[in-house]
This record gives C-alpha cells, sequence and structure tokens, in this order.
C-alpha cells in the first residue's frame, strides 16, 4: 500500500483469510496500520500490490461503483465516530442502506432493527439528541439491518465510555451471533479483541502473531 | 415517494435546506415580484400614455379626414371616435370668454376617463356630453361664474351646462387647449354654423384595440397622409412623458438586476455550506454501497425538487408582494394595474433553475466524487471552495439575464462590470487586510492575536465572507444611498421654482401694460421675449423638403413654421456649447444661435446658412452659436435665436413664464379680464401631470428596491453562517482547553470587527464608483457627487451586520456545552 507522492509502505507483507462465521480482531497500535487494512477489507480504498478477496470475488479488479455494490450486498459497517446522518432521525438513519438496496419494506424492516437494539421509544430522535451509546446503537442497527456476511467495525468503542463501550459490545456480539455474520474488528483494547475467535496483530504494518 | 423527494423532504426538516431553500425563494420572490409588479406598472404607465393620448393611435389634421381612415380602423375591428376641435367665443349670461372647444362623438375616450362634477361629487365617465350639453372646465367656471344648469351659447346654438368637466385623458396635448375647455356633443357642432371655410379647426380620429391590428393600422395609414396630417403613437407622444417612461423603466431594471445577482452570492454561498455539511453524509452512502450515478442522481432529484419547490413558492410569494404593493400603490397609479402576464411565472421559475444550476452545482458536483474512503480517514477528499472558473457557465447565464432583464445593454455591461470589478478588487483588498492585520495583531493581546490570527489562517475563507459581505453592503449601500441620490437628482432637474404660467399672444403695445400688472399685483417682473413666426425654407441654399428626413417627428418640425425670438443676451438657463454668443460683427451681419438637439435632427453645423421665410421676406443667417437647454427649467426656450437686429423689424407676439402661487392665482382671471386676446397656459398642470407620473414611478421603484434589499440581507446572513460552525467548534476548543469566555469573545470580536470594517469600507468605495458611473453614463446626470455619508455608512452597517452574528454565533458557542460541539465534530 503506497501513499502520497513519496512512497510510504504502509502495509506490507500481509496475508491471512478469514472463514465465514469466524470473529476477527485486528490489533495493533496507533500508526500500525490497522484501519488501512480495514479500509482495503472494505474495498474503499485499493492496494498498490496484492490481492483482496471478498466472497469470492477479487476486489482488484472492480471499479469503484463495482465495490460498491459489493459492499451493497455484502457489508455492513461500525464507524468509531458512529458517522450518523445529522439531518435524518434514528429511524431514518436505519432505514438508509435498506432504501438504497431499494427495499419495500425499509420502514418495517428498520423499526424492527430498532426495537432488537432497545431504542423503539427513540425512533425520531436526531443523533444529536441521542447519547454516544444509543448513536453507537443506531450504528449498529444501520449495520445489521441489511444482514450483511461481513460486519467491519473500526473502533467500535473508541468514543464511548467504558460501561457504555462494554454495553455495545454486548449487544453487537449478540447480534453477530443471532445473524452468523462474519465480524472484523479493528481495535486496540486488547480485552475487546480478546472476545473474538481470532486476533491478528499488526506491527508497523507487518502482521506479527495471527 | 422517489428517495430524492423524501431525502429532501428529511433535508428541509431538519434544517439543511433552510438557508438554501430561502435563498432561491428569495431569488424568485424578488425577481417575480419585480417581474410581476415591472409587469404591471409598464402595463399601466403604457396605458398612462395611451391616456395622454385618449386612444393608442390618434390621427389628427387640419381638415376633415377621408372616410377610409375610419373605414380601415373599423375594418380592422379596431375602436374608433371622432373629435373636433376649435378655439371659438362662448356667450355666457354674463360676458364673452375665449374657449377651446372639443367636440366628442360617440365612443370617446378610448383610453382613460372623464371625471365630471355636479356640484361637490365628482363621477368618473367614459363618454362626452350628451347633445344639448356642455361641460366645462373649472377654469372657464371660474373666468365667467357660470354654475350647472346655466345657458351657454356657441354660435348659434344654445346649450345647457350639464357638469363641471375636471379631468379628460388627452388634455395638455396641444396649444388649442391653452383655453379653458368647453365639450360638447360632435353632432350638436353642425347647428352652431361655427364651421366656416377658413376656420382653424383640428379633426382627430381615436383608434385603440389590439396592439397588432394598431400596428397594422399604423403601417396602412403611413403611407397614405396627406399633408397637414398626421398620426401619434405611444412612442411619438409627448416627449417629456416618454423620457420620464425609459427612465422608470431603467431604474426597474436597475433593482430587478441587483435582486438577480445578490441571488446568485447567496445560492453559491449557501451551496457551498450544503457541501460542507452533507460530505460526510455522503461518503456514508458511498460505504454503504451507493454507487456514483445513484448519488448523482439522488442530488440532483434532490435539487430539481428544491428548485420546483422554492421557485414555485417565490413565485406565489412573488405573485403575492406585487399585489400587496399594486393595492398601496392604485391610488398613485390612478387606475387599476392590469393583472401580470403568466409568463412572469416560467420567467421565475427558469432564474430559479438558472440560479440553482449555475452557482448551486459547482460546489455540489463534488458530492459526487466524494470517496468512501473519507469514513474511516477524513483527510481523504476534504470538500474544497469551487474555483471561480467552475462558476462561469453561471455568471455567463447571469450576465445574459441581466441584459434581457434590464433590456438595456450599456446600463447591463456598466452594473456587470462594477461587480466584477469591485469582486475582483474585494478579493484582493480583503487578501491584503487580512494579512496586514494579522501581522499587526502579532505582539498584541490574546483576544487581538488570537482573533487577528485565526483571520489569517482562514485567510480563503475569510476572503470569500469578506467579499461577499462586501457585495451584499454594496448592493445595500447602492439601494439606500445612491438610489436616493440619483432620485433626487432627477426631480432636481425640475426646480421648485421652476415658472408654473405661461402667457401667449402678448401683443406690442399690451407690454407695459402688462408689466403695470404685474408689478400692481405684487408680481415679480417677467421676461417678455418677442416672437416671431417663420418657416425654414433652405440650409445652405439647398432647399428643405419634409420629404427629405426619415423621421417622421423632424417631417412635422419641418412643415410647422418656427417660434424664432430676438435678444440682446443670452438667458441664463442657456449654455453655449459651439461657438460664441452674437458679437458686434454678428449683429451687423445677422447670425443664428441654435438649440443643439434640434440641430442634430436638421442637420445643421455650427456655420451653415438657414434661410427662413418671415411674414414673405426672405431672411437668410449663419449660425453662429449651438445652445444647450434645460428643458426641464419649465423656462420659455427658443430653438432659434437672433440677435434684435435681424428679426426686430418683423411682426411679433410677445411670450412669456413666471410663477406664481396658488394664493394669487385669483389675479390671473384679473388678467385675463384686463386682457382678453392674451392666453395664460397653466404649465403647472403640464407640470404636475409630468411630476404625478415621477412620483408614481419613484414610488414604484421604491417598492421594488425592497426586495434587491431583502435578497441583500439574505446574502449577509448566508456569508456570516458560512463560517458559524467552524468559530463554534473553535470557541468550545479553546474553552475545553481552558481559555475563558471573555477571551473567546474579545477574539472573535477582534475577527469579526475586521471582516466588518474592512467589507463596509469596500463597499463604501463600490457604492460610491457605480453610483458615480450609473449617473454619468445612464441618467446623463451632469452634476453628481457620490453621497459622503457612504464612508460613514458602509463601516457603520459592516460593523452592525457582524454585530447581530457575533451575538448570535457567541451566544450559542457559549451556552453548548464545549464537549457537544466537539462530539458533532469527531
Amino acid at each position: 500500500m503506497q501513499s502520497g507522492a513519496a512512497t510510504l509502505t504502509i502495509l506490507e507483507d500481509i496475508n491471512f483469510s478469514v472463514r465465514a462465521g469466524e470473529a476477527v480482531a485486528i490489533v495493533g497500535a496507533s500508526g500500525s496500520g490497522k484501519s488501512t487494512l480495514l479500509s482495503l477489507l472494505a474495498g474503499l480504498d485499493l492496494p498498490s500490490a496484492g490481492e483482496v478477496w471478498l466472497d469470492g470475488c477479487p476486489l482488484t479488479p472492480l471499479d469503484e461503483d463495482g465495490r460498491a455494490r459489493l459492499r451493497a450486498r455484502l457489508l455492513g459497517f461500525v464507524f468509531q465516530s458512529f458517522q450518523l446522518l445529522p439531518a435524518f432521525t434514528a429511524l431514518e438513519n436505519v432505514m438508509l442502506p435498506l432504501e438504497l438496496l431499494g427495499a419495500e419494506d425499509a420502514d418495517v424492516r428498520a423499526r424492527q432493527m430498532l426495537a432488537r437494539v432497545g431504542l423503539a421509544e427513540r425512533l425520531h430522535h436526531y443523533p444529536k439528541h441521542l447519547s454516544g451509546g444509543e448513536q453507537q446503537r443506531v450504528a449498529l442497527a444501520r449495520a445489521f439491518v441489511v444482514r450483511p456476511r461481513l460486519l467491519l467495525a473500526d473502533e467500535p468503542t473508541g468514543n464511548l465510555d467504558a460501561t457504555t463501550g462494554a454495553a455495545v459490545i454486548d449487544l453487537m456480539f449478540e447480534l453477530n451471533a443471532e445473524a452468523g455474520t462474519t465480524l472484523i474488528l479493528v481495535t486496540h483494547d486488547e480485552q475487546l479483541a480478546r472476545r473474538c475467535s481470532r486476533q491478528v496483530h499488526l506491527v508497523a504494518g507487518r502482521l506479527a502473531a495471527d | 415517494m422517489g428517495l430524492g423527494l423524501r431525502f429532501l423532504l428529511r433535508d428541509l426538516r431538519a434544517g439543511e435546506l433552510t438557508v438554501l431553500f430561502l435563498a432561491v425563494s428569495v431569488a424568485v420572490t424578488s425577481i417575480t415580484s419585480v417581474g410581476f409588479f415591472a409587469d404591471r406598472v409598464r402595463q399601466a404607465l403604457v396605458r398612462n400614455a395611451h391616456e395622454l393620448l385618449g386612444a393608442d393611435l390618434l390621427v389628427s389634421a387640419d381638415h376633415p379626414l377621408p372616410a377610409e381612415y375610419l373605414q380601415a380602423a373599423r375594418a380592422r375591428g379596431l375602436a374608433t371616435a371622432q373629435s373636433l376641435s376649435f378655439v371659438s367665443m362662448a356667450r355666457t349670461p354674463d360676458g364673452v370668454q375665449l374657449a377651446a372647444i372639443k367636440a366628442v362623438g360617440p365612443g370617446y375616450p378610448l383610453r382613460g376617463n372623464l371625471r365630471i362634477a355636479h356640484d361637490a361629487t365628482v363621477t368618473v365617465v367614459r363618454h362626452g356630453p350628451p347633445r344639448g350639453s356642455v361641460w366645462v372646465d373649472p377654469r372657464f367656471a371660474n373666468l365667467t361664474a357660470v354654475a350647472s344648469g346655466d345657458r351657454l351659447e356657441l354660435g348659434d346654438a344654445t346649450f345647457t351646462i350639464a357638469a363641471r368637466l375636471e379631468h379628460e385623458p388627452d388634455q395638455g396635448m396641444s396649444f388649442l387647449n391653452l383655453a379653458p375647455r368647453v365639450m360638447m356633443h360632435l353632432d350638436d357642432v353642425a347647428a352652431t354654423g361655427l364651421i366656416q371655410p377658413g376656420s382653424r379647426i383640428r379633426y382627430q380620429l381615436y383608434v385603440a384595440g389590439d396592439a397588432g391590428a394598431v400596428a397594422a393600422y399604423r403601417a396602412w395609414i403611413e403611407p397614405r397622409l396627406q399633408r397637414g396630417e398626421r398620426i401619434q403613437g405611444l412612442e411619438d407622444a409627448r416627449p417629456e412623458v416618454r423620457e420620464g417612461l425609459d427612465r422608470a423603466q431603467t431604474f426597474l431594471g436597475l433593482t430587478a438586476l441587483l435582486a438577480v445577482i445578490l441571488a446568485a452570492v447567496s445560492i453559491s454561498l449557501a451551496s457551498r455550506r450544503y457541501v460542507e455539511r452533507h460530505y460526510d453524509g455522503y461518503a456514508v452512502m458511498r460505504c454503504l454501497g451507493a454507487v456514483q450515478g445513484r448519488l448523482v442522481r439522488l442530488f440532483a432529484g434532490q435539487f430539481l425538487l428544491l428548485g420546483a419547490v422554492a421557485g414555485l413558492l417565490g413565485c406565489l410569494l412573488g405573485y403575492a408582494a406585487q399585489a400587496l404593493i399594486g393595492r398601496l400603490l392604485d391610488d398613485l397609479i390612478g387606475t387599476p394595474l392590469p393583472q401580470p402576464g403568466a409568463r412572469t411565472v416560467l420567467q421565475g421559475l427558469a432564474i430559479g433553475y438558472v440560479l440553482l444550476l449555475g452557482f448551486a452545482l459547482p460546489p455540489l458536483v463534488q458530492l459526487k466524487r466524494v470517496p468512501a474512503l473519507h469514513v474511516l480517514r477524513r483527510e481523504a477528499g476534504r470538500p474544497r471552495a469551487s474555483p471561480l472558473v467552475a462558476y462561469a457557465a453561471g455568471l455567463v447565464t447571469l450576465a445574459v439575464l441581466v441584459v434581457w432583464q434590464t433590456n438595456d445593454t450599456r446600463l447591463a455591461a456598466y452594473t456587470l462590470a462594477g461587480f466584477a470589478v469591485a469582486a475582483a478588487v474585494f478579493a484582493l483588498m480583503a487578501l491584503a487586510s487580512v494579512h496586514l492585520a494579522a501581522l499587526a495583531g502579532r505582539r498584541s493581546s490574546f483576544a487581538w492575536r488570537y482573533g487577528l490570527g485565526s483571520l489569517r489562517r482562514r485567510s480563503r475563507a475569510n476572503a470569500v465572507q469578506l467579499v461577499a459581505l462586501a457585495l451584499g453592503l454594496t448592493a445595500i449601500l447602492l439601494l439606500a444611498f445612491t438610489r436616493g441620490d440619483l432620485i433626487a437628482a432627477w426631480r432636481a432637474k425640475t426646480p421648485p421654482d421652476a415658472p408654473n404660467r405661461f402667457i401667449i399672444n402678448i401683443q406690442p403695445e399690451q407690454r407695459e401694460a402688462l408689466l403695470d400688472f404685474f408689478r400692481s399685483h405684487g408680481l415679480p417682473q417677467p421676461v417678455l421675449y418677442p416672437m416671431v413666426r417663420g418657416r425654414l425654407i433652405a440650409i445652405n441654399d439647398r432647399p428643405v423638403r419634409p420629404e427629405d428626413y426619415p423621421d417622421e417627428r423632424t417631417r412635422n418640425l419641418v412643415e410647422r413654421e418656427f417660434n424664432l425670438s430676438y435678444m440682446h443676451t443670452l438667458p441664463s438657463h442657456n449654455r453655449i456649447i459651439q461657438g460664441q454668443w452674437f458679437s458686434d460683427d454678428d449683429r451687423a451681419r445677422g447670425a443664428l444661435s441654435i438649440e443643439a438637439g434640434i440641430a442634430k435632427t436638421l442637420g445643421v453645423k455650427l456655420g451653415d446658412r438657414l434661410t427662413w421665410s418671415v411674414a414673405g421676406q426672405i431672411v437668410t443667417a449663419p449660425v453662429t452659436s449651438v445652445r444647450a437647454l434645460d428643458w426641464d427649467s419649465m423656462q420659455v426656450n427658443f430653438f432659434v435665436i437672433a440677435p434684435p437686429e435681424l428679426l426686430a423689424g418683423f411682426p411679433a407676439s410677445y411670450i412669456t413664464s413666471f410663477r406664481i402661487e396658488p394664493a394669487q392665482a385669483a389675479g390671473l382671471n384679473a388678467l385675463v379680464r384686463a386682457f382678453p386676446n392674451l392666453s395664460v397656459i397653466d404649465t403647472a398642470a403640464i407640470l404636475q401631470q409630468a411630476l404625478d407620473l415621477m412620483d408614481r414611478m419613484i414610488a414604484a421603484v421604491q417598492f421594488v428596491f425592497l426586495f434587491a434589499l431583502g435578497a441583500g440581507v439574505l446574502v449577509l446572513y448566508t456569508a456570516l453562517i458560512a463560517s458559524q460552525g467552524e468559530r463554534q467548534r473553535e470557541a468550545a476548543l479553546l474553552i475545553a482547553l481552558g481559555a475563558s469566555r471573555t477571551q473567546v469573545v474579545a477574539a472573535q470580536r477582534t475577527e469579526y470587527l475586521v471582516i466588518g470594517l474592512v467589507a463596509g469600507l469596500l463597499a463604501a468605495g463600490a457604492a460610491a464608483m457605480i453610483g458615480w458611473v450609473l449617473a454619468a453614463q445612464v441618467f446623463e446626470f451632469a452634476h453628481y457627487t457620490p453621497n459622503p455619508w457612504l464612508l460613514l455608512a458602509g463601516p457603520a452597517l459592516g460593523l452592525a451586520c457582524v454585530a447581530i452574528n457575533l451575538w448570535l454565533s457567541t451566544r450559542v458557542a457559549l451556552h453548548t456545552p464545549p464537549t457537544a460541539v466537539l462530539r458533532e465534530e469527531t
């Protein structure tokens, strides 16, 4: 992976595969390349050398829109900064991926999902009127509402205090288990990482331990 | 329900599009209210011009008009009416009075109304008196002390005075109206026996109807006109009224133009803000798997919908606004305003979309390019300010719109150039002052250092804001000061002490008695100008023939006799622009001084020899000077003046103008009784008609300016809130880092202070420049000095604007917990 005018190798010699249903934590210090790896896995970015395969499909030959279609079909996301649309209510944020897929029953499914994450009473609240934990639960509902094959989570507790963070993580693993989703989680939180079935350690862009 | 519509509704509900929606709506509101109202006023003014004629087209002659003229008009489906005008003595129970008789047939007036009074009740009618009755104007009633019911004899016939004629639409159109009016029925004329061979009678045919048919009729009749027959359409109506109309349209055009420019500024600023606030959201959608085309369709659909909804709302508001204006101005305009055409709605929508596409699209296309990676790495693809080039299409369209709206390429060019130069100069000066201020503030207190420093750190954003603020302020200053100045200058063209009466037909032997009369009534001594009638027969010995002049007005002019005058000294309201006033040599050899306008019309230059036929004799003299006249002065003016030596031997009558206050007007009646042959012309009435027209226009223009002002205020609002979010976060961050609220407020205050001050000063300079250019180049005022108050008002207004914003933004910033603001940002 190269970046900028001067060639800067961010990730090198990374080779691993994740099986369906597995829960993998990518662990490493700040700047070790965790987020870059995640962006490659999601097809948000392309490696300057090497290949990424997703659900038996190579990402490298696909153009941006091709990768976007693949994401729409397969992926769910949870971000450190929640990334809820501020102009959308909780319900509308959860409806969004369904709407983008053109689902007819977006409203019903989103309501059910929000009820599942315990926010049935908060459907019409805007993100700014929700607490951090509530926002991340909306984000979880948004991620799981499309029944993704793979959930990518980038520091999901990074912006939350310990108690709230733990509750959100519990919820995430519950949903993951219910849906049988494959989970790839980026974190520097060892405790969180240990809840995953497998841990991938990154040190300075290289795979240190698997 | 389409996703685009759902997105639009969500954004609207969340207030994300409020500013943009408002900008488009206000733009369309202002444009359509200008459009609707200008359309109605234009129609009303055109109708007023019709009223000056009492028709759409007036055919008049000094002999009975051929019957085919009337038949041809009727065959085209045009409404027609006829009248005869002549001067005759009218006998009342108490004496005789010279009267301008107008005999009107059925259908008169085709345009406008008559106002008649029985005792105290005034009624508006659209017909002349019935047979056997006459209506007399107040002047006639005063002079003869007659009242309704009295008898009045004209020639061999006796009539009953049925009413007082307060107003007739086509009054003041010709010198036949100088005597007081008696109006009668056309069919009664024969009975009076006043129509004799050799009587001076004006025969008139009024024509009105569909504009196309009128134009066709005009095209038909023009080549058939005989000598002594002429037609008058709106464009030939009295030139001073015409000029007023043109100026009013220029004012309205200018106003419409300002609203368009301001709207464009608002929309581009609001779109930038929209993009900045939606960049993350679009990145999330990319991440969630939305393909690019989908996103483009999404936001394109959203903005097309926004354009339609905001545009229609704008049209609706525009219509409501113009209806209100119309109602307010009903009394002023006199006639109810006609309904505006539906074309304005289409224009409004079109302009809304043009503005949206031209000025919202350049920032918006960035949303198409949002990289999905942005959700993980914020530095990946930040939204950038669109380069000016991106707005090229919008700017060109705007220029075309401006030309189209003003219908005056010169005015459009000056205004656009003014704004373009101002924008460029603003940008440069804004950047320079931002850097200078930062440099100056390096060694000062925290507030100054930090405030000025952040001014420089955000130099580009601040420069944009400063330019927008300065542009908005320029518009407001232009409206608040320049408008007033230009209108004042326009008003001042007719001085308040302008003469309001003319006396013509003064015989040489009456001069002393007349001057005595003025002395005994305590009136200032008027200047009596001799008037000799002469026909221009040759220029440089080449015969002058009417048919040599393509322009109809010139033909009419050449056909008529000129009023020549002679005098020793140049009248004070005349100015020599070429040659010299009569020297001793000129007096001995004969010389002429000609008015610049008529010289141009006739193609006469300094040194040309003009030959006149005066009382059967030939008089030839060279033109030794060209004079510029101020026709607005209402003084006696002559196209051609000679030294006394040249014309003093010819029979002359005298003419004078003077000012009389209403209280002294009774003396005038005594004057007319004393000198029955004199004709006293009430130019005050004519002047009042012109002033009324101007007043109406000014009032209309002021209302229209209100909307441009509204658009300007929105620009300021948009510009100031554009950076509010960033400033709020910064304030929260500073407080979180331990700065006191006082320090934060002081720092922001410093930054805004500089922005407001610099923007205000730039705006004052720009407004002065634009006003000066407009005055000199468009309104052709010789003397115009920009209002010195601009220098004070500009900065004051700039400071006031930022003060309001400062109060709003710090109030929010200081009452929002730092974490709340910062959390939104992370």
